[in-house]
Order: C-alpha cells, then structure tokens, then sequence
C-alpha cells in the first residue's frame, strides 16, 4: 500500500524528517509514536502533499510514486489524513461540503455521483453507526463544534468517503474517554484486509483501544525502534528518552 | 511537489459584440444630443424641460472626487449618448418584429426573449445600448393593474406618474454623475405596482452595453404603492475592448405605506483584462425613498464586473417603522477597484436598517466600502446593525472600511462589526485533502463567506451568483 524509503524533507531550510522508511502492507495497521517536535505531524502533511517542503526520497503508493500528484488527487485515490486540528469554514454547510467531497471522490474512482436522497441515507447510517448526533451535520463545518465533535465529524468523513490509505494525525489528543472510543470504534469498524492505517500518536491510550499491528518511534526525524504492541507499553514506561 | 495548476487568465464568457447597424446621437454632450434624444424618443415638452434643466445644472457642477479610485480624465465630448440599433427605433410591438440578431444577443447571455423559452416565473425587459428591445410576460401584469415597460414608453403612456415620481428621490442637482444622467438618460425599466398587489413574478432588467464610445444612462424608476410588493433584478455585461466605458444610471425606488420593494442586481460588467486596460467605469447613483410608514426596501448587490464601481444604494426611511436593508458582494480581482456600499437616513420612529457588507479583494485589486448611518433627531427608537467583512487573497490587494455614522438622538442604537481576514491556507488544504481542487476550494470557502448576502437573492438567480462569485476569483490564488 504504501512504501516510503529514506525520506528526507524541509521547511524553510530547516530538516524535519532526516531518512524516514516504512513499509506498510494492505490491511495492517501502523502506529507512529514519537515527542513533541519529532517530525510526525509532518510526516502527514508530507503524506497528503502539503505544499511548501523540500522533499527528496521516494514514497510509492499502491506500487506509484507520489511525487507529482497534488492533494486532491492524492485525496481522490484514497488517501485520507484525519486532522490534528480541522480547520473551521464559515457559511459551509457540513452536509453539503462532504457530499461534495465524496462525489469528488466516487468520480475519480469512476462511480456514480450520488445524488442528495442517497447521499443523505448513505449518511445517517454512517453517522449512526458512530453514534454521531445528525443534527452536527447541518451546521456550517466544524464552526462552532467542540475539540470532540471536529475528531468525530473527521471519523465520520472517513468512514464516508472509504479511503483505502489512512493517516490519523494525533485524533486522540484532547479527547474525553467516551469521545476516544467513539473514534476507536470507529477504526476498528473500518479495519479490513484492504484499508491500511497510519496512526500517529503520543499516547499509549489509544492503542489499547486499536491494537496496532506495527509500533514505531518517530525521534529527531527517524525511525529509531520499531516492534510490536510491547514496545508502546514499554515507552509507556520508560518515555521516549530512554528508548534512544 | 506539484503545484496546483490554476487559469491565468480570467474568464469573461460575455466578452462578445454584435454587430449591427446603429442610429446614434451627435458626438459630445451638448443641448443638441439632447434634443436629439428626446425627439427620437417622442417625449412630451416637458421632459425635454426637465433634461434642459439639468443640463443647465451641470455646467456647474464638479465631478467628485472624494473616492478612493481615481480614473483619467473622462472626455465628455468624445462620447456618443445616444446609439440603438437601427432596426429598433421603433420600439417593436411583438418579438416577431424584433431583429433575429438582438434574439440571439439574448441568447447567448442566457436570457431567451421567445415566448415557449422564457425563463419561468420571471419577466424581463431587456436594454440593448440605449433602447428596451423587448418586454416580455407584459399581458400577464397587466390584468393585474402592474406596469412594467421602459422608462421611455412611461413617459408617453404614464406621464403623471412619471411626472410625479421621477426626481423625487434623486433630486436633479443631486451630484455630478445623477444630474449628468438627468440630462442624457436613455432607457431602463418603470414599474408600478398598484396597492394590495403582490407582483406574482420576477421583474427583471438585463443591461447590455454593445456600440464602442458610447456611454449608457440607464434610468429606472420603481414605484410600490400602499401595500403592495416587488421583487426586481436587474443584470449586466458588456463586451470586452481596451477602451473604458462609462455606465452613469440613476435607480429610484418609493415604497409608500406597507409596501416592499426587494432589489437585486447581479452586475457582471467587463473588469477589463489582467493589466487593468479596459473595463467599465459603473458610477451609478441608486436610492430608495420608504416614504409611508411600516415599508421596506432591501437592496442586495453581487458586483463582480466592472473596472470601477462606484455606487452607494441607500435608503431614506422617512415613514415611521420603515426598514432598510442593504446586503452587499463586492469582487475585486486583478487591477478592478470598488468604492461601494450604502447610505441609510433614518427620519422616521423605530426605523430600523441592516447593513451586511462582504468585500473580496484578490490579485492587485482594491476594495472599500463607505457607509453612512444618518439616525435624525426625531427617529426616535431607531436601530442600525451593520456587519463589514473583508476577504483579502494573496499580498497585493487592499481592502478598506470607512464607516460615518451620525447618531443625533439617544433613545437610538447603532452597532458596527467589522472583520478583515486572509484566505486561509488551513482552509484550502483541508478542502484539497478531501478532493477538490484549488479553484472549488477558493469557490466552496468564498461562497460560505458570503452566504448571508447569497441567501438574499431570489432563488432562480442565487444559483448562477454563486457560480459567478467562483468564476470571478478564478487565477487568484497561485
């Protein structure tokens, strides 16, 4: 699904992440853990194809480089990023903006656009299936919605939109311990043998709601460890000093 | 990483011209252009007077020059005021006898003319340089008592109300520009709608400017006696040259006891190309009178064409519980400037005014809005609200608020909000992740910025606004 080899990028002359590699295969699930300041948050935007980095390696998605596929298309071939901080648009209506979004995508993938009726349907499955109160979908995007419903309303844009590429950028952070298992649910409905999932994180907590296939710690812009389940609990433990 | 590859060069899809055979005025503003209109236009002694007297007026009169875009000098001597197509200075009777070629104008602009293709629920009178070619779903209002024609067939068939009306909100010495338009005014629309009628459709006015050198004086008077209602639109473009053309209207509505006059303008005038050469001057003088007590007036304005808009519809609310409101979309990219935004004079008690703003300012643009809240001694019990958002794109373009708000009574509230902010770049690459592209995104986050003037629109037009709003932004962000 995804291979990225010695990945090297910049902002501003100044080096993030210094010779990144991963490999991840369909249907397994990654967790990236790493300290403030480690490079993983770039390591998403980097992913999703943010401007303004200096990049150099390689990264093949679905056996294709990325290198000269913008946002959208990466976004329309299914690669999706959960926020860390979704961004609020005035005057957009929720609904609106992800049926537009998810036509963006069906046409890209050669489907039908769905029209409003069975966009709506295909929604309040969704949106019940998380236990997602509707009425947060007619307000205008994320304006006004708490920490815990952005993450929510960014769970519920996932499982719509059916990416098969999954990068979820700190979801976990600042979230109350229901709103935590609503997104954990969330995932662990979604897993199957062809979605592949990249979650970064801080935190041990989530993982023991989405048991990982694969643990890495992110340090200074490298992989510096990478194991199993234990190695999250041993961070846990001992803190990110330790492990380098 | 690839950068998102985005049009230069804007798209101005009504850029055309029609080529036809024109009866024009002499060259340069003189009492003989004028004579020349009114006696093409058949009108009685006393219109002629009235043109002769504001032409007197203006020998004394200055242009103005308080606003903030300044343009080179305009040669009023170098301007035709007069050019209509040859085959219709004879207003034609029905469309059979109007020229195919003025059919397919139409066409082409989106506004079918033919009976079995009129856009439904909305009649339209169409204005081709200086003459209204055709008037459609005329019967149907008449049955109703509505009067919906040219200004220049009001003045023959209606003269006691056009006698009674005209002038009486924008007074003929009123300034430079509304006395200019005074003297030389050609055509534009008259409607009047008798008490306790509710105008069952649209009403609506498409503006096109065609002939080269030519400057258009629209004039158009909307009168909603006791109790009645309209809604009015009016619709503009013009074609694409190097030359400035200037567009001088003067619009004046009265709203008399219980009435409701809702006008919309969608104007899309050429803006000129990238480097700023070309494009229309609109300096128009728009002004409603709510002179009984508990009417209304709203004007909602999209402005996205034009090299220069300099235009401020207001509100005189002299009936006690009359409203005002004013919700405005200005668009300015590339070298287009804008100085625009509303005057509301509250005489009356309780009058109330809302004032909702949203300027969009991208490329080398410069967008300002100037309002004036005027609340008299007597208003007692008067409110304003009024909301100015600026939108700017990119690190070229300004945007300016100059708010006077004058507050003579303390029983009175004004209130003022004002933002100013920058496309966010958060915004955009959060749209892009979810698979639209650069321009969508610009189109999807600048429409949410001006849903609230959007949403004011009548339904059959909002949707093409919101297109237009897309369109004009288009290349603004690289």
């Amino acid at each position: 699904m995804l291979e990225i080899k010695n990945l090297k990028a910049s902002i501003n002359s100044k080096d993030i992440l210094k010779g990144l590699s991963i490999t991840i295969k369909p249907g397994e699930l990654h967790a990236i853990m790493g300290p403030n300041g480690s490079g993983k948050s770039t390591l998403a935007n980097v992913l999703s194809g943010k401007n303004g980095y200096e990049i150099s390696g390689e990264i093949k998605y679905q056996g294709k480089s990325l290198k000269k596929i913008s946002i959208d298309e990466r976004a329309q071939k299914g690669i999706f990023l959960a926020f860390q901080y979704p961004t609020e648009i005035p005057g957009v209506n929720t609904n609106n903006f992800l049926k537009t979004s998810l036509n963006k995508v069906r046409k890209a993938r050669g489907e039908k656009e769905l029209d409003t009726l069975s966009f709506l349907k295909l929604l309040k499955e969704k949106s019940s299936e998380l236990g997602i109160d509707e009425k947060m979908l007619s307000r205008q995007l994320n304006v006004g919605f708490s920490g815990g419903e952005k993450k929510k309303n960014e769970i519920l844009q996932m499982k719509v939109l059916d990416p098969n590429l999954v990068i979820l950028d700190e979801t976990d952070s600042g979230l109350d311990i229901d709103a935590l298992k609503i997104i954990a649910d969330g995932v662990n409905s979604s897993r199957d043998k062809k979605k592949s999932f990249l979650v970064i994180t801080h935190y041990q907590r989530l993982l023991d709601y989405i048991k990982p296939d694969f643990v890495h710690v992110l340090s200074d812009g490298k992989i510096v460890k990478s194991g199993c389940m234990e190695l999250a609990e041993e961070l846990e433990k001992k803190g990110y000093k330790k492990i380098n | 990483m690839k950068n998102q590859n985005i049009n230069t060069e804007q798209d101005y899809k009504y850029g055309f011209t029609t080529d036809i055979e024109n009866v024009r005025a002499p060259k340069g503003l003189s009492e003989e252009s004028i004579k020349f209109i009114s006696k093409i236009k058949k009108e009685p002694k006393w219109m002629l007077d009235w043109r002769l007297k504001a032409f007197n007026r203006l020998k004394n009169l200055k242009e103005p020059n308080w606003q903030k875009p300044k343009y080179p000098k305009i040669n009023y001597q170098d301007l035709y005021y007069y050019s209509a197509p040859k085959s219709v200075s004879e207003k034609p009777k029905s469309l059979d006898e109007v020229d195919p070629k003025l059919i397919e104008t139409y066409k082409k602009l989106g506004i079918p003319l033919q009976e079995q293709k009129r856009l439904s629920g909305v009649a339209v009178d169409a204005v081709f340089d200086s003459v209204s070619v055709a008037t459609t779903y005329k019967e149907e209002l008449t049955k109703k008592g509505i009067i919906f024609c040219s200004i220049s067939e009001a003045i023959r068939e209606h003269p006691d109300l056009v006698k009674k009306y005209l002038g009486s909100v924008i007074p003929l010495t009123d300034h430079y520009f509304a006395t200019l338009n005074s003297a030389v005014f050609t055509d534009g629309s008259f409607v009047y709608i008798p008490p306790k009628v509710k105008c069952p459709m649209e009403l609506s006015t498409y503006f096109r400017i065609n002939a080269s050198e030519t400057g258009q004086f629209e004039r158009t008077l909307i009168i909603a006696d006791k109790g009645s209602y309209v809604s009015y639109l009016e619709g503009c473009t013009a074609p694409m040259r190097d030359e400035n053309q200037l567009h001088a209207a003067n619009v004046e509505l009265v709203a008399l006891d219980d009435s409701e006059i809702k006008y919309s303008t969608v104007q899309n005038w050429y803006p000129g190309d990238k480097d700023g050469v070309g494009g229309i001057y609109n300096f128009v003088t728009k002004r409603g009178a709510c002179r009984g007590k508990n009417s209304k007036i709203s004007w909602t304005q999209v402005e996205t064409g034009s090299a220069i808009t300099w235009k401020y519809p207001s509100c005189i609310l002299q009936g006690d519980n009359s409203v005002g409101e004013f919700y405005s979309i200005a668009i300015t990219n590339n070298h287009q400037k804008a100085d625009t935004g509303t005057k509301m004079i509250h005489l009356g008690k309780n009058t109330k005014s809302k004032i909702i703003s949203k300027g969009i300012s991208a490329g080398k643009a410069d967008n300002t809005y100037r309002g004036l809240v005027d609340i008299g001694k007597k208003a007692l019990n008067s409110r304003n609200y009024t909301q100015c958002d600026s939108l700017l794109m990119g690190n070229k373009c300004g945007a300016h608020t100059v708010p006077y708000i004058k507050n003579k009574n303390s029983s009175s509230i004004v209130e003022h909000e004002a933002t100013t902010s920058k496309i966010n770049e958060e915004q955009l690459f959060y749209c892009n992740q979810r698979g639209l592209n650069q321009e969508e995104a610009i189109g999807l986050i600048v429409n949410g910025f001006c849903k609230e003037v959007l949403q004011q629109l009548p339904m059959e037009f909002a949707v093409e606004a919101q297109k237009l709003v897309g369109i004009s932004l288009e290349g603004s962000v690289g």
